[in-house]
């Protein structure tokens, strides 16, 4: 038999120490440590030659370094990021840059000219899907030892297989997958000809301002200051978490449990923004939402019948109805934020133009067709706000929501009349995006290269031809208005209805300063956060 | 004792064969579903050459016939494949994922049934009374309201308005990567370390997330019991106890619950397989990285090894339950011997 008062001691105390517990769960998070809650489930690596998701790359953007950057206060000037100068040849094909000194790796080893031909030499060999950021220039497995050299400790010089634009080259360098990884770490760990792939995966060897401690698939990152970092970051710990449900991002971030919330949706973002306590921060992302009009469909192949379809599109009414916080109005194929995007907006809601199009060009009934989409928010309310845009001048859309994986293969195939598809760029330079939407070199069913300019069936050899010549521009003005003039054909003749461009907004705690979001994820930068 | 033996072999039999078709249906699904399983691989952006070498990687320029053979080999050889997911071995994947599930669905369970099971007898021996209809709308609560709205409104209640129970996740900031991971169990891995605020830490985190699901799986069980017990308790065998002057605990658990055991044990372990076959939604709600949430992901991102080899592991885990129950059915009730 307990006595009485043994068991009201050892209720007592058992009480105590729960509610020990419970208040160190709801602390504020703790001095020098962030908590960012983000739905980071599309990590499927940290190897900077490898990654090519969101969050991966934001990762990798901040524990490693490249040859250069661009500022996003600026983000169409070039930058030394590792690189203190570069110079290009006479014939636009060999580059020499020349390192910064002590720039330092977090253990302590000086950056050399070595790693940085073992880092892009090591991209070349892997070949995995970022590669061919890299790989555009000639650089291949077997060319790689003479077109990749470090000369001497500070200086390296690639060599292209064709004359190509600096700004071209140099933003491209500029992506994750040219981050800079420490030979010494990595091919200590390599095994068989995996360059190290399977131990970067989850680990870092990078000079950025933070190095990797740990990542629990679909659970946590946790990122540490580089105590050997050029320029100190100014908080010691980046702890993200894996919280998918917005709601519950938002009922953490009230709480005090995480400092800022990564994706929180539109309505409560609207209500959070009036609250004091907290800021929004936001910025255009590179990440475009546009509806593609399949030219096998040989309605959709009249020039009318494209007009009129943007023509029918709400673009205002859209952005501001369904998507005020998320989404902003764009129309051009060069998002907002990239070197020589267009911001002119041609198009706005004429329903008595679009059908006058739709007469003229035999239509005046309308017609139905197929429309493909992702049925996930906010692209599936998107969608029905088109199918009644286009109703609205007699198409009668076919209605066929899918995952976003099948509508992405059945455009592959050519197989859709209409689809509303999403489109992030790949790299920071116009070429990008260019090369996806404006050109075809081969508009047969079996070509090579499904841009996505050849999954509609544009066949447009005059737009290629030029969208080629742009790339090779190497005087960067000119180059910028080539891209300008092909994006203002593009708009009046596409098969695409560029409808709006992603706005990346977090929610943080307004005793939180620094937080600077990217135009794309890898130049998200955590190196100035603080708590006030 | 023969006949008993032989039963039993005739169902461990039949595991092998249920395992094969339950991989013939899922490999043949994943092959029509209107996914190219290469856009997994290497993305949309990939340049035609790494897509033709992902596309031979992954055998898919061989008859479908072939693929099949290749894959039943490999698991055969114990080769899950790797995930396109998370680049890792299946094996490693769901090693990893599925003690998180099994953690929170072992506790559910236990709570489910004991809770379950009492308010189910409670209800039955007090038929048509308050306690009984209080019983019956808590059931019908539990079984009607679904299971994202009581993770959400959990959440707001415990966690945001009371602050009694913490938020989303397996562990607390000031915990994380301090507790070395030995079993994958949270709760087991720190007090084998003997850190016992972290062991507290882990409790407190798995307290909701168990709760939402010992409500929804306790709510059939006890209407399951309450219904078992009423045919019990209506039995002539209860009314000649009762005349022979046994008392009426005795009676209600020594020989009406202990026949009503025999069905309710397969209530509670298909109740306890569904669980530990993951809970999509309360696992997203809290941020859980249990097998419901790796098996969704990968569906739809069309990593099909991963949604193999997590399906073959569901139906393995069915498959043993279902074999322990017929066994325990065999303890429990002697006309099965």
């Amino acid at each position: 038999m307990i006595p009485r008062r043994s068991l009201l001691a050892a209720s007592g105390a058992a009480f105590l120490s729960w509610d020990a517990v419970i208040r160190a769960a709801h602390a504020q998070t703790p001095p020098g440590v962030i908590v960012m809650a983000k739905q980071i489930d599309d990590i499927i690596t940290l190897d900077p030659a490898e990654s090519f998701e969101y969050t991966g790359g934001e990762i990798c953007g901040n524990v490693y370094q490249k040859l250069t950057t661009t500022p996003n206060s600026n983000p169409s000037r070039i930058e030394g990021d590792l690189a203190e100068s570069w110079t290009a040849s006479d014939d636009a094909r060999t580059f020499t840059f020349r390192l910064k000194p002590a720039q330092k790796f977090a253990s302590g080893k000086e950056v050399t000219a070595e790693d940085v031909a073992y880092s892009l030499q090591r991209v070349v060999a892997l070949n995995k899907s970022p590669a061919f950021i890299i790989n555009q220039f000639g650089f291949t497995k077997d060319n790689m030892a003479q077109t990749i050299r470090a000369t001497d400790p500070r200086t390296v010089v690639l060599t292209t297989a064709e004359p190509t634009a600096t700004s071209f080259l140099l933003y491209c360098l500029s992506a994750a997958v040219g981050s800079i990884v420490e030979k010494a770490t990595v091919s200590a760990r390599a095994q068989g000809d995996d360059w190290g792939n399977a131990w970067l995966k989850g680990n870092s060897a990078g000079s950025g301002p933070y190095r990797l401690v740990s990542w629990r698939a679909s659970e946590a990152v946790t990122m540490e200051a580089n105590p050997n970092a050029a320029q100190a970051p100014s908080t010691r710990r980046i702890i993200m978490r894996h919280v998918a449900d917005p709601s519950a991002q938002l009922l953490g971030l009230q709480r005090g449990d995480y400092d800022i919330a990564r994706n929180l949706a539109s309505d409560q973002i609207r209500t959070i923004s009036t609250d004091n306590r907290y800021s929004v921060v936001s910025q255009r992302k590179a990440s475009l939402l546009y509806v593609a009009m399949n030219q096998k469909n040989p309605i959709l192949a009249k020039p009318q019948v494209r007009q009129a379809i943007k023509m029918a599109i709400d673009y205002e009414g859209i952005q501001r109805n369904i998507v005020p916080s998320n989404y902003a109005v764009h129309q051009a194929f060069l998002p907002e934020g990239l070197p020589g995007a267009l911001t002119e907006k041609p198009f706005k809601l004429d329903v008595a133009g679009a059908k006058h199009l739709l007469a003229e060009a035999g239509h005046a009934d309308g017609f139905e067709c197929a429309f493909d989409f992702f049925s996930g928010a906010p692209v599936g309310d998107i969608a029905q706000a088109l199918q009644a845009n286009l109703a609205a001048i007699g198409i009668r859309p076919r209605m066929l929501p899918g995952e976003m994986r099948s509508v992405i293969t059945k455009t592959r195939a050519r197989q859709h009349d209409l689809a509303l598809l999403r489109w992030g760029s790949d790299y920071f330079d116009p070429h990008s995006n260019a090369e996806a939407f404006s050109m075809n070199p081969d508009n047969g069913d079996d070509a090579r290269n499904k841009t996505l300019a050849w999954r509609s069936a544009w066949a447009i050899p005059e737009l290629t031809a030029r969208t080629l010549a742009a790339v090779k521009e190497t005087d960067t003005e000119k180059r910028v208005a080539l891209y300008e003039a092909i994006q203002r054909d593009h708009q009046q003749q596409s098969p695409f209805a560029v409808m709006l461009q992603e706005l990346e907004v977090a929610v943080t705690r307004n005793s939180l300063k620094g937080l600077n979001i990217g135009v794309l994820s890898d130049r998200t930068q955590y190196a100035p956060l603080a708590k006030g | 004792m023969k006949a008993r033996l032989g039963a039993l072999a005739a169902t461990a039999a039949s595991i092998p064969i249920i395992l094969f078709g339950l991989v013939l249906v899922t490999f043949f699904i994943g092959r029509v579903v209107p996914i190219d399983p290469v856009l997994a691989v290497v993305g949309d952006r990939a340049p035609a050459d790494v897509v033709a070498r992902a596309r031979l990687e992954l055998g898919l320029d061989q008859p479908l016939y072939a693929q099949f053979w290749r894959y039943l080999t490999d698991i055969l050889t114990g080769n899950l494949g790797r995930s396109v997911m998370t680049s890792n071995p299946v094996w490693e994947d769901i090693a990893r994922y599925f003690p998180a599930t099994f953690e929170l669905a072992t506790l559910a369970i236990i709570v489910a049934a004991i809770l379950g099971i009492g308010l189910g007898v409670l209800a039955a021996t007090r038929q048509g009374s308050w306690v009984d209809q209080v019983v019956r709308v808590f059931c019908l609560a539990g079984h009607s309201l679904p299971v994202f709205v009581l993770a959400l409104v959990s959440l707001l209640v415990f966690y945001a308005w009371l602050g009694w129970l913490p938020g989303p996740g397996r562990q607390g900031i000031v915990f994380q990567d301090m507790v070395e991971t030995r079993t994958g169990l949270m709760t087991l891995d720190a007090a084998l370390a003997g850190d016992w605020p972290a062991f507290q830490d882990a409790v407190a985190h798995l307290i909701q997330p168990a709760g939402v699901l010992s409500f929804f799986s306790l709510a059939y069980i006890a209407r399951m019991t309450r219904a078992f017990m009423l045919a019990e308790l209506r039995s002539e065998y209860v009314t000649t106890a009762r005349a022979k002057g046994l008392s009426w605990p005795r009676i209600v658990w020594r020989h009406a619950f202990r026949n009503t055991l025999v069905p309710l044990v397969t209530v509670i372990f298909l109740t306890y397989a569904g669980l530990l076959e993951g809970a999509v939604l309360t696992e997203t709600i809290f941020a859980w990285p249990g097998l419901g949430q790796y098996l969704t992901v990968s569906l739809l991102n069309a990593d099909m090894n991963a949604v193999l080899g997590a399906t073959l592991v569901v139906g393995l885990i069915y498959v043993v339950l279902n074999l322990l129950a017929d066994l325990l059915y065999r303890l429990l009730d002697p006309r099965t011997r």
